[in-house]
């Protein structure tokens, strides 16, 4: 956090939008999300605080949602759909395929921070199972074979989702 | 008014009030139906279906301990559906439950084996892995197995709406959900303050004192050991209940004759130093009354007050007694004075405590609690743990003989005795103060407008010509009430006593389980017959003080009292 203080005054501003308003803990935890990339654990004191509400309380919330990460993320996210159909056509051959290029496991980071690894229960896209997300790009009929050349487009990119 | 309303359970008519529960309902007419989350008043969330039954016309089985009763309905607690209900939702959490029974913390005193036992559950179906988490064992006080915890929640109630702490909470989601401090860290680096409300409640062995049992036998069985033990006021009342007697039991002369079969040197009473502190805290209101320090002035016998004070209003601790609480000036004085009176080597001294208390074992292991040289306080033992011990050394309770605590430290007014009680330090300063400040006799030694159960009491009275306001306070979240209070200067006071559980001592986290607010009434008027049953029920005088003072400490905050009878506290993190 130190690296950015434009941050710190930006978050201010989000706390000073929600103050006194009744149930603001979940934008104000999206909103902060968005501004850090993540929820780092000063992010969620100041939150807390701010709110009136526990720590312990702020964090059962972030703990809830599996939108919600504790964690800094790579430049890149993969998400692996899940779903029911997107199963049945392969998608834990496809998640491992790419746990086994990266050397991470799910929900982890590469060390060079170039990929983090994730997965959603469904996409509404299972005419196309199976898919896998890179940040915004729609991947469909994945088959382990064509991992590497999925891969291998964003490994040189810069990050899309948490420059701000 | 309320509306009445007629219903009938297991063919059974009767009629009740329209707030009444389906559970509250059958249990008046003796039918019990089996709960595991309920906790009255606290814990009547409905999470853990234990307590399902049939009403006919409803589509699904009912939970009774939070669904209210309506004009004709027809309850069935045993039908088939009921019964089978209930058996599958205690196999579900009996599969992922640890089954070492035999050696677990709670063994017999657990009511999920309890219950288990009465639904006549003699078989797990699930072949499901049992849960194997981490052990939080980060403190001096309480110990978290997550793996024995069933998720009833109760703990998180008492913490987050009785204490208001909430240190704790429910994390993660679905079959990871379990109770956590925010980032799952231990209860050391969360805000707890390890008052042990959660430990008194919790149904398992998930949440337990640490306990110290071991180290005491060791000590009792070192023959270079000289061990005494010292027991506070709170638990005279309630330490039969671990031993089959009834609560409101005062068992005074049978737990110092057995204490003293278990083989302590020494067995004194906590009184005294409860005594020693209202000398010490009642001169330093005067003080303070006379422009030397702020006020209000906060007591500091509790210490997971203290604990709370320091983690959430810093900005008071000037107001705080700089008094040591009772247990501590004891360990500080056995070490120092008796040492000295009787030449014992401090060094062989081994000091236990006998309190009601989870958090006094983190007062105990604070670094600057060590004036007599060394820690002053070596274990402390909850009242449960005081039960055990008696247990294991093998004591006929039903025969034990009675006795009386030994010299120098065995006297104890009526006074020291009623520290056990919310309101009890209030009235045994008031009882000093008024003739120390007056140099008169009181007619009446009851203030009873500070006694009582209630969260907040207040009083006015007057005090050498200038009227006095004081408040007591029971219970951590009536205790963020005052405090808020004060901040915001909408309330003024002279002087408040506060206790961290509610209740006061009686209601201690390390006290029998569980203590409900009827058992918590009993010992409560029990601590008032012991004072009534005492020779002398004023601190001032107590001979065994006077002579402290005339020996060895000279007069109430002279030097040597400020050494080792007060001390200072620092503000802590969140």
């Amino acid at each position: 956090m130190e690296k950015c203080n434009c941050r710190n005054s930006q978050l201010s501003a989000i706390l000073a939008r929600y103050t006194g308003q009744e149930g603001a803990l979940f934008n104000v935890l999206q909103d902060a999300q968005e501004l850090y990339g993540y929820l780092p654990e000063e992010v969620l004191v100041s939150i807390s605080n701010h709110l009136g509400r526990p720590f312990s309380e702020v964090y059962s919330v972030v703990s809830f949602y599996a939108h919600f990460r504790t964690q800094p993320r790579g430049h890149n996210l993969i998400r692996v759909c899940t779903g029911t159909v997107c199963h049945i056509m392969g998608a834990l051959q496809i998640l491992a395929r790419i746990s086994q290029e990266l050397g991470i496991s799910m929900g982890g980071t590469t060390r060079d921070g170039a990929f983090t690894l994730g997965s959603l229960p469904c996409f509404g896209a299972c005419s196309h199972a199976p898919v896998i997300m890179v940040n915004d790009d729609l991947y469909g009929r994945v088959t382990p074979g064509r991992v590497p050349e999925i891969l291998a487009k964003y490994s040189c990119r810069e990050a899309l989702t948490t420059s701000s | 008014m309320t509306k009445n309303v007629n219903i009938t359970i297991n063919g059974q008519q009767l009629t009740v009030p329209e707030d009444t529960t389906i559970l509250d309902a059958a249990r008046q007419i003796g039918i019990d139906i089996p709960t595991l989350c309920h906790l009255k008043d606290t814990n009547e969330i409905g999470v853990c279906r234990v307590c399902v039954v049939e009403v006919k016309g409803a589509r699904n089985l009912i939970p009774s301990c939070i669904t209210k009763v309506t004009e004709g309905m027809e309850i069935l607690t045993n039908s088939p559906k009921a019964r089978e209900a209930r058996e599958m939702v205690m196999n579900l959490i009996l599969a992922t439950h640890p089954k070492d029974c035999l050696t677990c913390d709670r063994n017999s005193d657990c009511e999920l084996r309890t219950l288990a036992e009465k639904m006549g559950i003699r078989k797990v179906d699930f072949g499901a892995p049992v849960k194997d988490l981490p052990l939080d064992d980060s403190n001096p006080s309480i110990i978290r197995d997550q793996s024995k915890c069933i998720l009833c929640r109760r703990c998180v109630s008492v913490c987050n709406e009785v204490q208001k702490v909430s240190a704790i909470s429910m994390i993660n989601r679905g079959i990871s959900t379990t109770v956590g401090t925010a980032f799952d860290k231990g209860l050391e680096d969360s805000p707890c303050v390890f008052c042990g409300q959660c430990v008194n409640v919790c149904p398992t062995g998930a949440l337990t004192e640490r306990f110290q049992l071991r180290e005491v036998w060791e000590a009792l069985h070192d023959p270079e050991k000289h061990v005494v033990i010292q027991t506070a006021p709170a638990i005279r009342v309630s330490l039969g209940e671990e031993l089959g007697e009834e609560p409101g039991t005062i068992v005074t002369g049978k737990m110092v004759g057995a204490l003293r079969k278990v083989g302590f040197d020494k067995v004194f009473d906590t009184d005294f130093t409860a005594d020693l502190t209202i000398m010490e805290e009642g001169h330093e209101f005067l003080e303070r009354l006379n422009g030397n320090g702020k006020l209000p002035l906060l007591t500091s016998c509790s210490p997971g007050w203290i604990n709370y004070v320091e983690t959430f209003y810093p900005e008071f601790l000037d107001n705080v007694s700089s008094c040591k609480s009772p247990q501590q000036m004891f360990g500080a004085v056995i070490k120092t004075y008796y040492a000295k009176k009787f030449n014992i080597d401090p060094a062989t001294i081994f000091t236990v405590s006998a309190m009601p208390c989870t958090a006094k074992k983190y007062e105990a292991n604070r670094p600057e609690m060590n004036s007599s040289g060394y820690q002053d306080v070596d274990a402390v033992l909850t009242t449960r743990e005081l039960g055990m011990l008696i247990k294991e050394a093998g004591i006929d309770w039903a025969n034990v003989e009675e006795s009386q605590f030994d010299e120098p430290f065995g006297e104890g007014t009526g006074a020291g005795v009623i520290f056990g009680s919310s309101g009890g330090v209030m009235e045994a300063a008031l009882r000093t103060l008024s003739e120390v400040v007056t140099g008169k006799e009181l007619e009446s030694l009851d203030f009873k407008d500070v006694r009582g159960l209630d969260g907040i009491k207040e009083a006015e009275l007057t005090l050498g010509g200038q009227k006095l306001k004081v408040a007591v306070v029971n219970g951590l979240g009536n205790a963020k009430k005052v405090m808020e209070g004060l901040k915001a200067k909408e309330l003024d006071y002279h002087f408040v006593e506060i206790m961290a559980c509610p209740g006061g001592c009686i209601g201690g986290g390390g006290q029998p389980r569980l203590s409900t607010p009827e058992v918590k009434q009993k010992r409560m008027e029990a601590i008032y017959r012991a004072d009534l049953g005492l020779p002398r029920r004023k601190s001032h005088e107590n001979p065994a003080v006077q002579e402290l003072y005339k020996e060895f400490l000279e007069k109430p905050l002279g030097e040597k009292s400020h050494h080792l009878l007060h001390t200072g506290y620092t503000p802590k993190e969140k």
